[in-house]
């Protein structure tokens, strides 16, 4: 059972992750921390310089991560998106797909649980993040170009 | 209609294998009640008064006779021998134990049926005109559209954790037969002056406690950017909703808060962006889905007419049979509301006799309306005697579509954790007192509908007469509303005043339907006598 | 008098706490005084029966054992008053207007 779930093979970012507030003021900052309720897009300028996205789940009720993670995987971003705080293991897949690649749950996740998660689903119904190939495309392969 | 491939197999038994487990890891006490809530409730299963329930999807209200067969033996093995059809064109079953819960999905899933998104903060089942394929006035069967968005919205890793519920219903015909404006989030499929099909959106509506009807935010939308729009709308509800107030998280909420221009503003600029990743299903897949939908093999030279010798028979196609697009065919009614029975309640024997019918009849299929009845869409006119005469004498031939004693119910306190006050008593003691068929028949037109609590289950909103169960100091309470419908002039129904005991709210029913009698003017149904005149006249005779 | 009910962990049915485990007849009921949250953390971790909650309740004076103050318990005691072949007295014809 490791405290932090990775999915990444590069060096893990060890600066502390900063308020989006503070990581817009401070020039040299390379983690930000996204609560729930803060706006992933104002990121856009300063994108270059983020090594690290830390996304807080405060309750697993509360879903609005989910978007900030897409909507950062959409901008180009290609760093490290951590899920933190109240995160259920069932829905580590989903988070996967939405581009999460690090994983610091509360409570730490079962390694069985996690596998039994990731490879439950054979396909995929729509795209999302992760490149996975949706069953429409899976159905016509002569659009596979298209 | 639709047929699952090997890749629509392979998802369903996957879901059930994820349910089998998270199932078995609450019964070994891995998950608390806490965690598993979510996990089930996604998967359709409630824990109610009695015993578990099972909310099984019936997609855009169709089936077929092997499916509605299954559900008989879902009933008969794992419940207690009978169903109850919902609003949402599902159907549930109350008597469901957790440890089984599995080996059902396994079962359905052999029929091409799930539990998937039936409850808990999801996209849940998408429905549809019960009498779409079948319609003289549509412009085109909306089901393909609607299993294409079931695709779409089914495991959507974005929308994971919405806010609360989300529920679309699809249409193509002028006329409203699936409450459209009650709606998250609805389509009308339309043709442009250009001929071009597309859909008018609406968002925005909902019932619960805080009742709002759909805003309409597009005139036109190309069909093949549906799934960008629908993500766009998605987003914008997902990010910017409350997340601290249960009773404030549907996106009416949201909508009605922004205004419904800034709304729309909003979703427009995401919807741009999302064209520009380009995840719309391409037109190929819309004509793989659409090709399950084409018309059944219609026969020509059909007779028209129809044999009326019978009275009780003339009856029954006057009032359940309805007008079909082919010549020759019709469209069959079946009430699930007899006299004094629970509204929406089916045997499991009654279940076999429709697949019988369906199969024998009506190419095979069968429709759930959101009314709580069933339909046959697609009878030749010269077989409407022998339906009714099987249906009869299954207890199924009753003639009240739309009438008074058509009532929409939730189950109510006798069944439902949620509830403060039974319903089924009450729609029952009213399908008693309205019984003579005469009486019936005079009234006309009129849609009552009964709710256990604010939830709105029983669209109490939308009644012409709506009924709202409260708890009053621990005693069950009735609220009487008038004014609302669910069809294309969609209204909210308005609270008449203070609120009435078991008995005493069949008798303000009773009244208000006689003070319409006496004030209605020549072709007015209660509905254009209320618009007419207004809630005054009414509370006049309701309190006296 | 202060009882115990939920539903069985597995099945779903109605069960009351009776002194020693669960019973589905409400008669069997005991009032638990203050002991109600110390016997529902342990049976919930016993994983026995979901949803545990205590009620107030009073001696039926019908002979029935246990009366739950609220409507929605003794629905939950009776089962669906619209369906008394479906309840745990089904050939008792008094047995709904117990509930209300």
């Amino acid at each position: 059972m490791a405290e932090v779930l990775r999915f990444r093979d590069d060096a893990v970012p060890d600066e502390p992750a900063v308020s989006l507030d503070a990581f817009l003021d401070q020039t040299n900052a390379a983690s930000v921390r996204i609560e729930a309720g803060d706006d992933v897009r104002r990121l856009a300028p300063v994108l270059d310089r983020v090594r690290l996205v830390e996304i807080d789940f405060p309750r697993f009720r509360d879903g609005r991560g989910f978007s900030s993670a897409r909507i950062l995987r959409e901008m180009g971003y290609t760093g490290e998106i951590k899920a933190t705080g109240d995160v259920l293991v069932d829905l580590v897949w989903f988070m996967r797909r939405c581009g999460f690649d690090s994983f610091a749950p509360n409570v730490p996740f079962n390694d069985e649980d996690v596998q039994a998660a990731l490879t439950r689903y054979p396909y995929v119904y729509q795209d999302a993040a992760d490149g996975a190939v949706p069953i429409w495309r899976l159905r016509h392969p002569e659009l596979q170009n298209g | 209609m639709y047929k699952y491939d090997q890749y629509d197999h392979a998802m369903v038994r996957a879901r059930v294998e994820d349910f089998r487990d998270q199932t078995r890891r609450r019964i070994e006490g891995k998950l608390t009640d806490d965690q598993f809530k979510p996990l089930r409730l996604k998967n359709g299963l409630y824990l109610q008064l009695h015993a578990y329930m099972l909310r099984v999807a019936i997609p855009y209200g169709t089936l077929n006779s092997t499916q509605m067969r299954k559900l008989a033996h879902i009933a008969r093995k794992y419940d207690r021998g009978y169903g109850h059809f919902t609003t949402r064109q599902n159907i549930q079953y109350h008597w469901i134990k957790l440890e089984e819960a599995p080996d059902i999905l396994a079962e359905l899933a052999e029929v091409e049926m799930h539990a998937i998104q039936t409850s808990g903060e999801s996209i849940r089942n998408i429905s549809a005109d019960q009498y779409a394929g079948a319609a003289h006035d549509e412009i085109m069967d909306p089901r393909p559209w609607a299993e294409m968005i079931r695709q779409m919205t089914t495991f959507m890793p974005e929308f994971s954790y919405l806010p609360r519920k989300f529920k679309i219903a699809v249409i193509a015909s002028p006329a409203d037969r699936a409450a459209l404006r009650w709606h998250d989030f609805a389509i009308r499929i339309v043709r442009n002056e250009a001929g071009e099909i597309g859909f008018e959106c609406y968002a925005g509506g909902g019932m619960g406690r805080t009742p709002f009807i759909a805003y309409k935010i597009r005139d036109f939308l190309p069909t093949g950017q549906i799934l960008s729009y629908l993500q766009a709308v998605l987003r914008v509800w997902n990010r910017h909703a409350r997340r601290d107030n249960i009773h404030k998280q549907r996106m009416k909420i949201l909508v009605h808060e922004l205004g419904e221009d800034e709304f729309r503003r909003q979703v427009e600029e995401e919807f741009q962006h999302f064209l520009t990743l380009g995840q719309d299903f391409p037109q190929a897949e819309y004509d793989r889905i659409a090709a399950y939908f084409a018309p059944p093999p219609f026969e020509t030279g059909l007779p028209e007419e129809i044999d009326r010798s019978d009275p009780d028979f003339a009856l029954w196609v006057d009032r359940q049979v309805a007008r079909h697009k082919a010549p020759g065919y019709a469209i069959v009614n079946i009430s699930l509301k007899p006299t004094g029975q629970i509204p929406g309640d089916i045997s499991a024997e009654q279940m076999e006799l429709v697949a019988d019918l369906a199969e024998r009849y009506s190419f095979d299929e069968l429709r759930v309306t959101h009314a709580q009845n069933l339909v046959l869409p697609h009878v030749r006119k010269q077989d409407l005697y022998a339906v009714w005469t099987a249906l009869n004498e299954a207890g199924l031939g009753e003639a009240n579509l739309d009438l008074v004693t058509d009532i929409i119910a939730c189950p109510g306190l006798d069944y439902c954790s949620l509830a403060n006050a039974r319903s089924i008593p009450i729609a029952q003691e009213l399908s008693r007192r309205f019984a003579d068929k005469d009486r019936q028949a005079d009234i006309g037109e009129l849609k009552l509908k009964i709710s256990g609590c604010i939830n709105a289950c029983g669209h109490h909103h939308a009644g012409n007469i709506g009924i709202l169960g409260v708890d009053r100091k621990g005693k069950e309470n009735y609220q009487l509303l008038l004014g609302g419908s669910g069809d294309e002039n969609t209204t909210q129904a308005k609270i008449t005043g203070p609120g009435f005991d078991e008995e005493g709210i069949v008798d303000a029913v009773e009244r208000a339907i006689e003070r319409y009698r006496e004030i209605r003017e020549p072709g007015e149904r209660f509905i254009d006598t209320y618009r007419r005149v207004g809630m005054e006249a009414f509370k006049e005779a309701i309190y006296g | 008098m202060r009882i115990l009910t939920g539903n069985d962990l597995k099945n779903g049915r109605v069960v009351w706490w009776d002194g020693q485990g669960w019973s589905i007849h409400v008669e069997d009921a005991v009032d638990v005084g203050d002991q109600a949250d110390a016997i529902l953390a342990r049976e919930d971790a016993a994983c026995r029966v979901n949803g545990g909650y205590a009620i107030d309740a009073e001696p039926d004076p019908s002979g029935r054992g246990v009366r739950p103050a609220h409507i929605k318990d003794r629905i939950r005691a009776y089962g669906p008053t619209v369906r008394p072949d479906l309840t745990l007295k089904p050939a008792d014809p008094n047995a709904g207007t117990w509930v209300i």
